[in-house]
């Protein structure tokens, strides 16, 4: 770790601000990312801006067809919550499936999707659900906010305030877990809602992505076996020590069947 | 013996003070005016250094020296040395490179050590380290075993032909080619033995000081046997007189072999710290620990068992190369020799064994003696096999063992590689372990699985060990360059309280509960009076330590021999105070009585008596009551066990789960069951991870540690692993006073063929015949891709 000024700002504004000013800033979340990059000197920014004293930023409420989650709502409080459970199910399962108890415990959903890891869990329910992200500036919506390897569409200066979740008619996800780091190897959101079936894929790839073959077979008929015979090509996707890419190309196949049986189980 | 203390699983004492935050371990150990070391690593598999350039990180601040191997190299620091020399074929001793505590010239693994900053803050040394300009001119690498010696291999060490560290052999290899000729059935094996990295909880560290008015330096390191650091560094790396180095290693985190060693940084500290004039610490990050702990096992091999009609072993052949890394560590070759090929008897009357081992240097971590220390990758090579050969011949893998185990009357009995086992009842052990593992339910289990979509399979293993390293003259004869005795001594106090000092080094294994209760039966008084010292050099008679399951049974020994004499002394001085022979002196429980009389005396009556010997036989005896033995043990002693795993793997994602696991161990006596299941349970999870989960990974190009980090190299977890169900069935070894045999890597040992050989049973009717550890999901899945499109074609 190399030196840094460290804030704690205890209004959104003073937060923004203080980005802003300082040279070459970044948002603290719940560090389980950041503090990483940090100690293994990959990173060394000026100012570290804490955004735990926001309380605007964190919790989660019910608005008309819609779950709002702030974007500090550590791991472990949507896991837990019951209006999540009840209304999102998969969400919370995604919740509660992240890392460890710590890391559940400290990490947070903004910090998630902003870090955009491609095996992270999120980005796959943020996008399946067909979220919207609230930030300081804007909406933007989950199809447009994820737009590569650790990169999404925030300008710097940019923070995410909230996530705006449709309640889907019923939704399942399932992940099969990397052995050593336990991120997603290939992890699978299915959503089903009025305005259609989302598939979204995390792990397998440089970044989340959509099947729309898999939406597609799935509008027709919501049963795993629609997606039989529905192939995701290879050729782009991840390679390395933990799994070919051919690997991760068969496990979209078997975790979507298994998500859509998660959604009709209700899980 | 006193049935109220041996035998029983009292509770480890020690636990308290770990579990309260209360263990003392090198980090925790704080020194007026200490200063800190950063070691600038080797970023490179292979290089020449061209130059270094330190003036800008001696400017920076807070950095009081930076040290490179030319500054060791003028001070006439040496050379690591390795305790081990193995005669090649040829007769020619094995090749010996230099180990240089900061590279010389060279950097030979990413990891090695090129300079020391010593700074007022850790922070501040790893500043500057980052201001050290080496020029490294970048060379080819190899880091594969089995491409070590390709003619095109980039040599680890230029003064060599290749990086051949010797050719090795034992069995008699006529007689093994005679029984290949005469056999009805040859199976054939080629096996990988995967490269694991230690992950001991506790990161190495180590703190050193030297004091000018004694002209004495200490070394506090994360050591599992402070005497040998201290020898090998006194009379090796640095000169220095022995009596003018302490070396304490207090409480350690785990050890599993890597802690055995004496490595660069406890040497270049030492040697610093009086350069510096102030105490000087390190502590390991996790990552320097992957880069630079020695690793374990990476062997490659070809293995072939000759049967004949029914089944009965007539010969093994077997052609290892072991990985030695760059550098050789401490011990590292006798690993995957003396310590591996005497072993492939396993518990069968094979007559005729030969095996060929070659050592290789390769661009990567020293390897060294990990948990089991040539003894699982023995037991691997021989339990895939017979299980391989019952798969083609039909036999079940329970009845081809049960043809040929050494039968319990055959004891003691002399294998063809070197050894003679003196106890064992191989058959009583597997039955056990039938039966626990309900082997004859597991069709149905089978079926029952099959419903659900799984496949479920059944192994089996049945391991030996030699433990209890080791008598002398052998170890010496096969090229120890030290004697492996235990050192013990038993102090009691005018009080009738005791004190005792172990030359083994208890680093989670739980001795100073274990010692106690020997003491404490032996003596007659109660546990809470026996205190067990160890791990210091200023304190503790010159031992050897702990490693290879030896505490107890040569540490616990030489205890024994010491209580022995303390009990002999005591009974001349009971002798005396009860006006008797001493011959008439019977002891027990603490009490010495006249036999067949009410007169009697406790044993703190007799201690109070001899160190307050007013009216005492001075001239026949004299005061005190301290006694000091050194146990050098007569034969190796040598645990076995039958191990029983059953998996279920999910055939879409490959994904295996141990469903159940049994061992059923033979470790002689035992003296607390609680923690020798302990130790098993550690042993299984150890075993377990290394079939299933771990494997250290270099990138064969660029010579990188793919695998240096828990994001990448997989530990087993608690909810990897099944509730074990554990038993022992113990033959009391022959030639120690304890009759124990040892139990710290027993599960390590039997586990990663236990494990294979269920995940194969579980696979064969898909038509896959072969795999390699780990088998994760992935090498599961490509497994049974490959025997489909082989069954399509
Ligand atoms: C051992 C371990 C295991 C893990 N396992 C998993 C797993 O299985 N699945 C998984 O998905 N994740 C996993 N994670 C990641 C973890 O869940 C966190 O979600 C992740 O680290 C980021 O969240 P954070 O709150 O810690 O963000 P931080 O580390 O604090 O920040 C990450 C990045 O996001 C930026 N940022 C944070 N908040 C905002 C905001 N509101 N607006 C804009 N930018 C912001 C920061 O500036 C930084 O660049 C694991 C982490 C660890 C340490």
């Amino acid at each position: 770790m190399y030196a840094f000024n460290y804030h704690r700002p205890d209004s959104l504004e003073a937060a923004i601000g203080l980005l802003r000013t300082c040279e070459d800033g970044l948002f603290l979340a719940g560090g389980q990312t950041l503090l990483q990059s940090l100690r293994q000197r990959l990173a060394q920014p000026s100012d570290l801006i804490d955004l735990g004293a926001l309380p605007e930023l964190s919790g989660i409420r019910r608005e008309g067809d819609q779950l709002v989650i702030g974007a500090m709502t550590r791991h472990a409080e949507v896991a837990a919550s019951d209006l999540v459970r009840q209304s999102i199910p998969a969400l919370a399962a995604l919740a509660a499936g992240i890392g460890d108890a710590q890391v559940r415990n400290m990490g947070t959903l903004g910090g998630s999707i902003a870090n955009n890891d491609p095996a992270a869990d999120y980005p796959a329910g943020v996008l399946g659900l067909g979220a919207t992200v609230v930030t300081s500036e804007r909406e933007l919506a989950a199809d447009e906010f994820f737009t590569g390897m650790f990169e999404t569409a925030l300008e710097p200066g940019e923070l995410i305030r909230e996530v705006r979740f449709p309640i889907p008619r019923r939704a399942g996800y399932v992940k099969f877990a990397q052995p050593a780091s336990r991120y997603a190897l290939v992890g699978v959101m299915v959503a089903e809602s009025a305005a259609g079936v989302r598939v979204a894929v995390t792990g397998a790839g440089p970044c989340v992505f959509r099947v729309p073959a898999m939406e597609q077979a799935l509008a027709q008929d919501f049963q795993p076996q629609a997606l039989d015979g529905i192939e995701v090509p290879a050729d782009e996707l991840n390679d390395d020590l933990h799994a070919s890419a051919e690997y991760r190309a068969h496990l979209v196949g078997v975790l979507a069947r298994r998500a859509v049986k998660a959604a009709l189980a209700g899980l | 013996m006193n049935a109220t203390v041996i035998g029983k699983p009292i509770k480890r004492r020690e636990d308290e003070r770990f579990l309260r935050g209360q263990g003392r371990y090198v980090d925790d150990l704080r020194f007026p005016g200490e200063t800190h070391a950063y070691f600038l690593r080797s970023p490179h598999a292979h290089a020449r250094i061209r130059s270094i350039d330190t003036s800008a990180a001696l400017a920076a601040p807070g950095v009081l020296a930076v040290f490179t191997g030319e500054d060791l190299k003028a001070d006439n620091v040496g050379s690591l040395p390795c305790g081990w020399l193995i005669t090649d074929v040829n007769g020619e001793p094995m090749k010996e490179p230099p180990h240089p505590p900061l590279a010389q010239g060279k950097v030979r693994y990413v990891g090695d050590h090129v300079a020391v900053v010593i700074a007022e803050s850790y922070l501040q040394a790893k500043d500057a380290a980052e201001l050290i300009e080496v020029d490294y001119e970048e060379l080819p690498a190899v880091t594969e075993t089995a491409r070590a010696l390709a003619p095109d291999a980039p040599k680890v060490h230029d003064e060599f032909a290749d990086n051949c560290c010797y050719v090795w052999e034992i069995g008699d290899k006529a007689a093994t080619d005679t029984a290949f000729e005469r056999a009805k059935h040859i199976t054939r094996l080629e096996l990988v033995n995967n490269r694991l990295i230690p992950n001991a909880i506790e990161p190495r560290a180590a703190i050193a000081l030297y004091s000018p008015g004694e002209d004495r330096y200490t070394l506090y390191t994360t050591s599992q046997n402070p005497h040998v650091i201290r020898l090998l560094m006194c009379a090796f790396v640095l000169g220095l007189p022995e009596h003018k180095v302490r070396v304490v290693a207090p409480d350690v985190g785990g050890g599993f072999g890597s802690k055995i060693f004496h490595y660069a940084e406890e040497a270049v500290l030492t040697w610093a710290s009086r350069k510096v004039g102030r105490p000087i610490r390190w502590t390991a990050e996790r990552s320097e620990a992957f880069l630079s702990d020695a690793h374990g096992r990476d062997h490659v091999t070809t293995a072939e068992l000759a049967l004949d009609e029914q089944g009965q072993f007539l010969g093994m052949r077997v052609r290892t190369t072991a990985n030695l890394g760059a550098y050789l560590s401490t011990f590292s070759t006798c690993v995957p020799t003396i310590l591996y090929a005497t072993l492939l008897a396993g518990q069968y009357k094979t007559p005729h064994i030969h095996c060929q081992v070659t050592g290789v240097f390769t661009h990567t971590a020293p390897v060294d003696a990990y948990r089991g220390a040539g003894r699982p990758e023995a037991t691997y090579v021989v339990e895939r096999l017979v299980e391989q050969a019952a798969r083609e011949l039909g036999l079940s893998p329970s009845e081809i063992r049960r043809r040929n185990f050494i039968p319990k009357e055959a004891f003691p009995y002399s294998t063809p590689v070197g050894l003679t086992y003196d106890t064992g009842d191989y058959e009583a052990t597997l039955n056990r372990a039938e039966e626990l593992a309900d082997v004859a339910g597991f069709a149905q289990r089978r079926q029952e699985a099959a419903k659900r979509g799984k496949l479920r399979g059944l192994g089996y293993a049945t391991y030996i060990e030699a433990c209890g390293l080791a008598p002398s003259q052998i170890a010496g004869s096969l090229g120890a360059r030290a004697g492996l005795y235990e050192s013990g001594e038993v102090r009691l106090h005018p009080t009738g309280k005791v004190t005792v000092f172990t030359g083994s080094h208890s680093h989670g294994q739980g001795h100073e509960t274990t010692f106690a209760q020997v003491v404490a039966d032996r003596l007659g008084v109660p546990i809470e009076d026996v205190e067990i010292v160890h791990g210091d050099t200023d304190r503790v008679p010159f031992g050897m330590g702990t490693y290879g399951s030896r505490s107890i049974a040569v540490g616990g020994a030489a205890l024994m021999k010491a209580l022995d004499k303390i009990i002999d002394k005591s009974k001349k001085i009971a002798a005396h105070m009860l006006e008797a022979a001493e011959a008439d002196i019977e002891f027990d429980n603490g009490v010495f009585r006249v036999v067949g009389t009410d007169r009697q005396v406790t044993i703190g009556e007799v201690a109070f008596a001899a160190y307050v010997p007013h009216n005492y036989p001075l001239e026949e005896i004299e005061p005190g009551l301290n006694e000091t033995a050194f146990y050098d043990p007569s034969n190796f002693t040598y645990p076995a066990g039958s191990y029983i795993c059953e998996v279920e793997i999910d055939p879409e994602t490959g994904k295996v789960e141990i469903a159940s696991f049994t061992a059923v161990d033979d470790f002689g006596n035992v003296i607390n069951p609680m923690i020798v299941e302990g130790q098993v349970h550690g042993g299984l999870a150890q075993g377990i991870g290394q079939a299933l989960l771990e494997n250290c990974v270099y990138d064969p190009d660029s010579g990188q540690l793919v695998t240096g980090s828990y994001m990448d190299y997989t530990m087993p977890r608690a909810d990897d692993l099944p509730s074990f169900q554990i038993d022992m069935h113990g033959t009391p070894c022959t030639h120690n006073p304890l009759g124990v045999k040892g139990c710290g890597a027993a599960g390590a040992i039997g586990a990663p063929a236990a494990v294979m050989n269920a995940v194969l049973d579980a696979l064969r009717p898909l038509g896959v015949t072969h795999l390699d550890m780990p088998a994760t999901p992935h090498r599961v899945w490509q497994a049974i891709q490959q025997a489909k499109q082989q069954q399509a074609a």
